[in-house]
């Protein structure tokens, strides 16, 4: 990417020796090449270094800065949070949350992405249109949506439960059911992005793979097993971490559920910092938690990066 | 008992049919209660009679009324518009220009641009949104829709570019080295050759930011507290939630609507989204 080709290295080379004015002028405009490109280029990073580097080092200084953001406390911070039950619960929720509902979305997606890629090819236009709306609805809203069928009296999920034969649950307000309606809800919202990833990496495996296996005389299993889950192993791995990074850092669910209740049961790093940091005025706190998230996205990035180099070379 | 091939295919479609109807149920469920809610009178609403999963006493368009006429949702429609289609224009702006060098002008330290760029991509906004607060506040626009003109674009250019540059990486280098020995200066280059072979790009792009900007939720929430300032996400669910009576079937209304635009968008450019999703990992 954004290499000098050889063509060009080679105008450049040869030019000195015969110079027309054409050629001169050419020249130059190579010469501005590099000029433009930084040029055209410095609004992105000025974005970059202004709203996303300095803003990262400058969370790293209030989270070492009191309450008050008057004084230096170095660490304490931190040691604070680390000696609080309440940040245990939410590093415990956050590790729950975060696997399985990654977990949960991978196996639904995949098995959603399979099933459309059995059905005849001008259904699956539809399928396949209808399944995304979960990811465009703006999740905030959507979640207003699910709120209302938590609803324990007048909604829908326990008049059907009742009516199934089982005993009416009170979603939002008792720890594992709370934990157990958020989870759903960020599955809900996630499967689709996994399957419409998944379905593209299907269409893309060279259709004679199938053709010779099948002449092998593998069945459906095997040739799961050993032609379609080895050649999505790459797309499997990079939206497993892609949907870490984005799963671990979910708001707008637990935010409009339950605002990490009942007692801080739901809460993520992202709501517990918004929670501490916006909601009760201790900004250095706030930004103390919202950075133990980095450790796990600077680890999720640097493999996905990895694989995106290893696909691409 | 092994039927015949022709059997067994309609037996696997059943079976396929049958869980994909599952999953639509799963998905679809949640956006049909939401419309059925906000066409249903209180009275049926609060009832425990009868089925709830479908109309009884009769449809009312009463909450839609009740939106545009008693509660502020057409100011925050409008902070959302006055919002979204500058966000738009510039993110756009921004990216078209960098992917362009980035993917063509090959200046010292373009390959780490673009390392970055990605890397910036996968920032999600609950990390940094606390130093942001402070970042907002020292310009003065804490308080001010104006605080998401400044913010969103970090959340959309990195994959814009990163997608547009997907897009001019795949033009033949033939056709701008001609251009360029016509004459032609990198602005005529970029809107007369670049833009037109890359409108699908455009449009996945255009697609993305717009998304963004009209569904973002934590930095509205974080950054304005006033009603006169807020936008649809957020302006709809802290405010039209009034004290301990839920309205519930004016609050689907307009949780509905709010949702409207992005969903449309999507209905009439599937493929341009789907293009835009799929990036990321086919091209990978």
């Amino acid at each position: 990417m954004g290499r000098v080709s050889p063509d060009t290295a080679a105008v450049h080379a040869a030019a000195p020796a015969r110079v027309t004015p054409a050629r001169a002028r050419l020249l130059v405009r190579l010469r501005s090449r590099s000029a433009v490109g930084i040029v055209m280029t410095l609004p992105l990073i000025l974005l970059i270094v202004g709203l996303v580097a300095y803003p990262f080092f400058y969370a790293i200084y209030l989270s070492l800065l009191n309450k008050r953001e008057t004084a230096f406390v170095g660490l304490d911070n931190f040691r604070f949070l680390l000696t609080r039950d309440t940040f245990w619960l939410v590093v415990q929720t956050s590790f729950l949350f975060t696997s399985l509902a990654v977990l949960w979305k991978a196996i639904l997606g995949l098995t959603l992405a399979l099933v459309i890629h059995t059905l005849p090819p001008r259904g699956q236009r539809v399928w396949r249109g209808l399944s995304l709306i979960p990811w465009v609805m703006p999740l905030a809203l959507s979640s207003l949506g699910w709120w209302w069928i938590y609803e324990p009296t007048h909604s829908a999920l326990n008049w059907v439960l009742v009516l199934l034969g089982f005993s009416p649950k009170s979603w939002l307000a008792e720890p594992f059911w709370a934990r157990f309606s958020v989870t759903l809800v960020n599955i809900w919202y996630g499967t689709p992005f996994f399957m419409i990833t998944y379905l593209a990496g299907l269409k893309s495996i060279p259709q004679e793979l199938y053709e010779s296996s099948a002449i092998d005389g593998a069945n459906a299993a095997q040739r799961l097993r050993y032609v379609t889950l080895p050649m999505l192993k790459n797309i499997i791995a990079i939206t497993l971490l892609f949907s870490t990074i984005v799963t671990l850092a979910t708001f707008d669910i637990v935010r409009v559920l339950t605002r990490g209740g009942p007692r801080e049961w739901t809460h993520l790093f992202g709501t517990y910092a918004f929670e501490l940091g916006i909601a009760s005025g201790d900004v250095p706190l706030g930004a103390a938690v919202s950075l133990f998230m980095f450790p796990i996205l600077a680890v999720s990035a640097f493999f996905i990066l990895r694989g995106i180099r290893r696909s691409t070379s | 008992m092994i039927g015949s091939p022709r059997a067994r295919r309609t037996a696997t479609l059943l079976v396929c049919y049958g869980i994909v109807g599952a999953f639509m149920v799963f998905f679809l469920f949640p956006p049909y209660w939401m419309a059925l809610t906000s066409l249903k009178t209180n009275q049926e609403i609060e009832s425990l009679e009868g089925i709830p999963l479908i109309i009884q006493q009769g449809a009312t368009l009463k909450h839609y009324r009740d939106l545009f006429t008693k509660t502020d949702f057409l100011v925050y429609l409008k902070n959302s518009v006055l919002v979204t289609v500058p966000t738009v224009l510039v993110s756009m702006v921004i990216s078209v220009m960098a992917a362009y060098a980035l993917s063509r002008l090959g200046f010292l330290g373009a390959g780490v641009i673009g390392t970055g760029v990605f890397l910036v991509y996968l920032v999600p906004d609950s990390l940094l949104f606390i130093p942001l607060f402070k970042v907002i506040g020292g310009l003065g626009l804490l308080n001010s829709k104006w605080s998401l003109l400044v913010v969103y674009p970090t959340a959309i250019v990195p994959f814009c570019t990163w997608l547009l540059i997907g897009y001019f990486a795949s033009i033949p280098r033939e056709l701008d080295e001609a251009a360029l020995v016509d004459g032609a200066n990198h602005f005529q280059m970029l809107v007369r050759i670049f833009l037109p072979v890359a409108v699908p790009g455009l449009i996945a792009a255009t697609i993305f930011a717009f998304t963004v900007s009209w569904s973002g939720f934590l930095y509205p929430l974080a950054f304005i507290y006033s009603s006169s300032e807020q936008v649809l996400t957020a302006g709809t669910v802290t405010s039209l939630i009034k004290g301990d009576v839920y309205h519930w079937g004016g609050l689907m209304a307009g949780a509905l609507l709010a949702s409207l635009p992005p969903v449309l968008l999507y209905a009439f450019l599937m493929d341009y989204y789907i293009s835009g999703l799929t990036a990321g990992s086919t091209k990978a």
